[in-house]
């Protein structure tokens, strides 16, 4: 009897910067394990040994901003059975969503030499906006432990421990003290996604809110808030449009402080 | 009278240049001290090794959703209210392993489970425990002691608790309202009152278990004259006449039980984050989630427990939904069980006061003003149901 067939997995790239990859190879003594589970059919970042599909699992990076990507994930997601978007890119857009608030046109123009070369969309968009994903793994880049507990999670067959809770927990649970309160620093942590371990507060800074928005995000209240604690509209506006700035709760979130008196867009 | 006997129930007087004396005591029987520390503008708890670990000299302003940290003129080594943390993150941490399961051998297939070795770390002695602290510890110990948790009780059996008598009230604190403080009047093996004059900086040391009168055998200390006493009382009766806050509670459990639909829900609904930081930093909050840690290649799996909160959408998951949605579940939901539906629990309040849950909230939430606004107009009903 022949041994059962190891899950094929499939690693994509969009517009992107290779980070949420590099996590995956960075797993270094868990990656071992993972070649001994699934057979790596398609990884460009790690190997040009390309087998082509079907997959039983797709990891996909980064935002559609082409044509031609528009198109390619339709046959990544045709060829895949599970197909789980990664980073912050895959997810909202990432931060050449900022395109999304801009005349790309304009850039286009004014930037290259040669406009007529390059062909780009508009917008910079999620995974999820073009085809149907099983599960939207979050971060800027990805967390470690959260892709292994994805890939464990796969592998057995069931749901993924992936909190949807805000950045404020991890704070708490690791005895840091709030920047925001003890020091008057604006942070975003309150109405973001854990799953980055609060590094950022740990370190003396505001979070930037790389896992974008948490299940239940009150912006408006934050907003209000750091307003409080003295940031000026234009600065709150490019706050929110980082990262995640096109995920619908921030972009909202920038919307409104951008039109209220005062706003600006920065 | 060193090398002396010391007594349960006797006062003693340290002076200030002797506090080495005292912290090498502990030390010398067998304790890890944990206490009061200054870290990144705050006063947290961690390991205290010399008294140079404490924060001499400082003081906190506290208010609803902002803390600070400033000198205070003189050298006063505990001359603050609490921070950020509390001991549960000795007593209960953050995130802990409970037990593992490995697949057994062969055909038979199921999993034998190895529970978690007792820790040989040494005990600990919580140095400058307040009275609403041991009160929290009190309410935590029923909580657990009800669902024996082990992991729990068998670090709670090795805790020394040298309280300190609260010479300054912080901006939120409220514990003279909760029955709490800010005197301690039990439940601590030592309690310390700092006494500071102009000519003389000394300590009154009240003896409350026999562990605690131990501790102090070959410390330097004289007998406590009664004006001592006297001046100790009028440290913490100083301190009760400036509470930052204080909270109306006769009848609390019945006015917030009776008033689900009070439309001042929806306003603080509005305002909170469901960020969960005030019940992270509650001392008596005590929700949990377990998280299974499968190993990668299968066969071994380990069970962590880690803090959770009644505020996030996952903590009212039922059958993969969540039945309490909205922020303002969420924050009725906290609110009525910590003031109201804990008596019925477990016969207390599960509030002691602290006023963490005020400042360490990033919108200031105040549950003593939200309380009050119930209060002032009670039995009001909105025209639509609120959701869940
Ligand atoms: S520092 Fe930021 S993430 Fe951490 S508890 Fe404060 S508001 Fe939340
Ligand atoms: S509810 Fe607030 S004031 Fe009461 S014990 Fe908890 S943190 Fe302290
Ligand atoms: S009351 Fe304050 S600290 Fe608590 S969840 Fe709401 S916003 Fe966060």
């Amino acid at each position: 009897m022949a041994a059962p067939s190891r899950p094929r997995l499939g690693v994509f790239k969009f517009a992107s910067c290779d980070g949420c990859q590099l996590t995956l190879l960075d797993c270094e003594e868990e990656l071992l394990p993972i070649a001994d589970r699934v057979e790596i059919a398609d990884f460009r970042e790690a190997s040009s040994a390309v087998l082509g599909g079907p997959f039983d699992l797709a990891l996909v990076e980064g935002s559609v901003t082409t044509p031609a990507d528009r198109e390619r994930i339709h046959r990544i997601r045709a060829e895949s059975r599970v197909l789980v978007t990664i980073g912050a890119c895959a997810t909202s857009g990432g931060i050449q969503a900022l395109r999304n608030f801009a005349d790309v046109e304009e850039y286009r123009r004014v930037v290259y030499a040669h406009p007529e070369y390059v062909s780009t969309l508009a917008t910079s968009t999620g995974i999820a906006e073009h085809v149907p994903v099983d599960f939207e793994l979050r971060g800027c880049p990805i967390n470690k432990r959260q892709l292994l507990e994805v890939i464990t999670a796969f592998l057995s067959g069931r749901a993924p421990d992936v909190p949807t809770e805000s950045v404020c927990l991890e704070c708490k649970r690791r005895g840091t003290v709030c920047v925001l309160v003890a020091h008057g620093t604006p942070c975003l942590g309150p109405v973001t996604q854990a799953g980055c371990g609060a590094l950022c507060p740990a370190y003396d800074r505001g979070c930037y809110g790389c896992f974008g928005p948490q299940d239940t995000p009150n912006l408006p209240s934050l907003s209000h808030r750091l307003l409080e604690i003295g940031l000026e509209p234009p600065t709150l506006t490019r706050f929110y449009r980082s990262f995640n700035g096109n995920a619908p709760a921030f972009r909202a979130a920038a919307e409104d402080v951008a039109g209220a008196p005062g706003g600006g867009t920065g | 009278m060193d090398g002396a006997e010391r007594r349960v129930g006797e006062r003693y007087l340290l002076e200030r240049r002797e506090f080495p004396a005292f912290l090498a005591a502990l030390s010398a029987s067998g304790y890890r001290v944990v206490g009061p520390t200054l870290r990144d503008g705050a006063i947290v708890y961690g390991e205290i090794r010399t008294e140079s670990d404490l924060p001499i000299g400082w003081t906190d302003r506290q208010e609803a959703g902002t803390y600070r940290v400033v000198p205070r003129g003189d050298g006063a080594l505990f001359g603050y209210a609490v921070g950020p943390h509390s001991w549960k993150k000795y007593l209960f941490p953050s995130r802990e392993r409970l037990w593992s399961a490995r697949a057994k051998e062969g055909s038979a297939g199921g999993f034998e489970v190895e529970p978690e070795p007792a820790g040989a770390d040494p005990p600990l002695a919580f140095l400058g425990v307040r009275a609403c602290e041991l009160a929290a510890i009190a309410i935590q110990d029923r909580a657990f002691t009800m669902a024996n948790d082990v992991a729990y009780l068998r670090r709670r059996e090795r805790i020394l608790r040298v309280a300190v008598q609260c010479g300054v009230a912080g901006g939120t604190c409220f514990c003279v309202s909760m029955g709490t403080g800010p005197a301690a009047a039990g439940g601590f093996d030592l309690a310390l009152t700092e006494l500071i004059a102009p000519e003389h900086h000394r300590f009154l040391i009240e003896v409350g278990s026999p562990a605690g009168a131990k501790v102090l055998t070959g410390v330097p200390l004289a007998a406590a004259p009664a004006d001592s006493a006297r001046e100790a009382e009028e440290v913490v009766a100083r301190t009760a006449r400036s509470m930052g806050r204080s909270m109306r509670v006769e009848g609390i459990r019945d006015l917030l039980v009776q008033n689900p639909e009070h439309p001042r829900w929806n306003d603080v609904a509005r305002r909170c984050l469901a960020c969960t930081n005030c019940t992270m930093a509650c001392p008596t909050c005590f929700c949990q989630t377990s998280e299974e840690v499968p190993e990668l290649a299968g066969g071994r799996v380990e069970r962590w427990r880690r803090w959770d909160s009644c505020f996030t959408t996952g903590f009212s998951e039922l059958h993969g939904t969540a039945i309490r949605k909205s922020h303002l579940g969420r924050y009725r939901q906290w609110m009525t069980h910590k003031l109201a539906t804990w008596y019925d629990q477990f016969g207390s309040s599960g509030c002691v006061g602290c006023g963490r849950c005020i400042t360490w909230c990033p919108v200031g939430i105040d549950l003593t003003v939200e309380v009050e606004a119930i209060r002032s107009s009670p039995g009001v009903r909105p025209s639509e149901p609120s959701p869940p």
